[in-house]
């Protein structure tokens, strides 16, 4: 005989249409709950102030990620192109980078030839901003994963398509079995189910 | 509050605001299930028969660019029809063609995000994987041309011998760090759109390595309003770098020749004309190939007659700013009083041996768009596809004049010489459009074409507030953006 161990991740219950999920997403905030999350097939306008979420601090992320490329950029052609780095007293970078500028295009080697390096530092401030709004967001909302209790409802796989869901995860201090499942029921939930995880 | 629903339909109209009567974005009322199961069903359902009648032959194709290729390698470069001085000929040319057709792809898909253009959702995942397939082709004919194509590497910035680093101070380095970031974000870019799509198709399959593959690339998605909350804002921010990226990549690319003193490259029009002109061609290739998409998978309710009209109009305003780049070049080269720069345009269009080549380009370019002028013309299938055809040989004609026909004649007569194209020069382009049909196949067949969760996101029942207006034309504006909108109720 085996016995297998159920941890309850929440209550799932589903909604008709946006409009239901819009109203029952406010009082569910209204309610006091903040573990909890509505999940729909494509993002809603205005969910965000109906659940209380605050703004993402992406932008953030990236305007530091861009500054990195610019820098990058700007150190990698400074380094090797121009004796700016000597001229400042950090000879050593240069030697260490083994780098011997030289003139072409009668460019000469100073650091006013700087607008030359324009293009570079700009796509590298794009480049490197790019893959700071891919993987901060991946971080942030803590994406990939392999599973999700959710993921064990059989009605769940409808959220890819037409079923507008709210789950209130068990934990929430304000959860409780029958408490929760009256909440879901008065705002007009239907198939609530109770999802439980394998430990 | 009756009375105002009523005078906003189009039958008893009495003088209230038109400009809420929207036409809708998707035709006969689709519901979500509908559009799932019509985007979904391409990739699940067996492909027609004219998904493997251009399959095959894209394959064949692809094969004939890899001889080329493999011939060039073992030959060397010289059985490409270039010589002193058309040292850059049909390779640049294809590069340059390539790269534009790219630019609608980024365009529609992060411009038109930034300015609200919510018709953009049924075309864009289309034109950005066409981006993507498009500088794949490109990208082969800069890495072949510089020779010794083992050594491409070289263009990393990475110290190779005797610490000789790249020359920073050039622009065909600029081209290499610009198609390169170009390339690298619009991948980002479309790879992050897909996820949510890819969830739709993991949840749909029955277990088995396909749903194992989907559930890999949709990363675990479920759709969470706190994800939707980032994801909208990385989707975002990732348009609001590609705007100025898309701009950039072929403003860098016009200064391959911009910065050079050649007669007939050396032009500051250049940036805004390459630009104006990638998105004219690129418009004209999403179009070649949304058209028969929509008709061979009857997508006709999600690309309407309003989408290919708007596409219709965008080529006729970038057509007309190619024209008057076209005709502001030829005044600029005799108001310059520069007798090379004259020299070149007066053989580039009077009386040059490769004026046919500027006939083309003109007639295609700027002349074949003007039909779109005449509305009927933009809802005829035929007309659009035939001006698309056009300018998508316009375009590649533009190309040819600007780079092979300025280097036949150079500043010194005894460095003239009429450049002509060898088979490995013209079967190599040809397959280039094999690898990108076959790849855009591929893509028909495996991804979804167009993006389920946009679209469904601009259908009038996606408002939260559907319910609390009696208006139609209200429910599809997007109120909870412009929440004062909400006393446009009685206005009327």
């Amino acid at each position: 005989m085996s016995t297998t161990l159920k941890r309850v991740h929440g209550f799932l219950a589903e909604f008709d249409n946006v409009q239901d999920l819009y109203h029952a997403a406010e009082h569910v905030r209204d309610a006091g709950y903040q573990r909890w999350d509505v999940h729909t097939p494509f993002p809603i306008h205005g969910m965000d102030d109906a659940m209380g979420v605050k703004r993402s601090k992406l932008p953030y992320f990236v305007f530091f990620g861009g500054l990195t490329g610019t820098c990058v950029a700007f150190t990698l052609q400074t380094l090797t192109q121009t004796t700016f780095w000597a001229d400042i007293g950090l000879g050593f970078l240069q030697k260490l980078a083994e780098t011997y500028p030289t003139v072409v295009q009668a460019k000469p080697t100073h650091i006013w030839t700087l607008p030359a390096f324009f293009p570079v530092m700009f796509e590298l401030t794009i480049l490197f901003s790019a893959f700071t709004v891919l993987f901060g967001l991946l971080s942030m909302i803590g994406l990939p994963r392999l599973n999700h209790p959710l993921f064990v409802s059989k009605r769940f796989a409808k959220f890819s398509d037409d079923g507008f869901f709210v789950c209130i995860e068990a934990r929430d201090p304000k959860f409780s079995q029958e408490g929760t499942k009256t909440l879901l029921e008065k705002l007009g939930g239907k198939n609530i189910e109770l999802i439980e995880d394998d430990i | 509050m009756e009375a105002t629903a009523t005078t906003h339909s189009t039958e008893a109209h009495t003088g209230a605001p038109r400009i809420l009567d929207r036409e809708p974005l998707v035709l006969n009322n689709r519901s979500y299930s509908w559009i799932t199961n019509r985007i979904c069903g391409i990739v699940e359902n067996k492909q027609p028969l004219l998904w493997w009648v251009l399959f095959v032959p894209s394959v064949l194709l692809t094969l004939l660019t890899v001889f080329c290729f493999t011939y060039l390698i073992s030959t060397g470069v010289g059985v490409w029809g270039q010589k002193q001085p058309v040292a850059w000929a049909w390779d640049i040319t294809n590069f340059v063609f390539w790269i534009g057709i790219g630019h609608a792809g980024t365009l529609i898909s992060a411009i038109l995000f930034l300015t609200r253009q919510k018709w953009r959702t049924s075309v864009n995942r289309a034109a950005e994987a066409m981006t993507i397939f498009a500088v794949m082709c490109a990208g082969l004919f800069p890495a072949f041309h510089v020779g010794r194509v083992w050594m491409v590497w070289f263009l990393a910035p990475i110290p190779n011998a005797n610490a000789v680093w790249q020359n920073f101070k050039s622009p065909l380095l600029w081209d290499v760090f610009a198609v390169s970031t170009y390339f690298t974000v619009s991948a980002v870019f479309w790879f992050l759109g897909l996820v949510p799509d890819l969830a739709t198709l993991r949840d749909r399959c029955k277990p088995g390595l396909r749903k194992t593959l989907y559930g890999i690339f949709s990363l675990g998605w479920r759709g969470a309003n706190r994800h939707w909350s980032h994801y909208e804002t990385a989707y975002m921010l990732l348009a609001a770098l590609s705007t100025p990226l898309v701009l950039s990549v072929h403003s860098v690319v016009s200064f391959d020749f911009a910065t050079s003193i050649v007669p007939g490259w050396h032009t500051t029009i250049f940036p805004p004309y390459f630009v104006a002109g990638a998105i004219f061609g690129g418009f004209a290739m999403v179009l070649t190939l949304m058209i028969p998409v929509s008709k061979i998978y009857g997508l006709g309710d999600l690309i309407t007659p309003k989408h290919i009209d708007n596409m219709a109009k965008i080529i006729l305003l970038t057509g007309t700013i190619v024209g008057y780049a076209y005709c502001m070049e030829f005044f600029i080269a005799y108001y310059g009083a520069n007798k090379y720069e004259l020299q070149t345009f007066q053989l580039r269009g009077l009386y040059g041996p490769s004026t046919w080549a500027y006939y083309f380009m003109f007639g295609f370019n700027v002349f074949a768009p003007q039909l779109f002028w005449y509305r009927p013309f933009r809802h005829n299938l035929w007309v659009v596809m035939f001006v698309c055809m056009c300018v998508n040989a316009g375009m590649w004609f533009e190309r040819y004049v600007i780079i092979a026909t300025t280097l036949e004649r150079h500043l010194t007569p005894g460095s003239w010489r009429v450049y002509e194209a060898t088979w490995v020069d013209k079967y190599t382009f040809l397959g280039t459009f094999g690898l990108f049909m076959m790849l855009f196949l591929l893509f028909l067949r495996f991804l979804p074409v167009i993006a389920i969760g946009e679209v469904k996101g601009v259908l009038p029942q996606s408002n939260a507030h559907a319910s609390d207006h009696d208006e139609k034309g209200i429910q599809e504006e997007d109120l909870m953006n412009y929440p004062d909108r909400h006393v446009a109720k009685t206005v009327a």
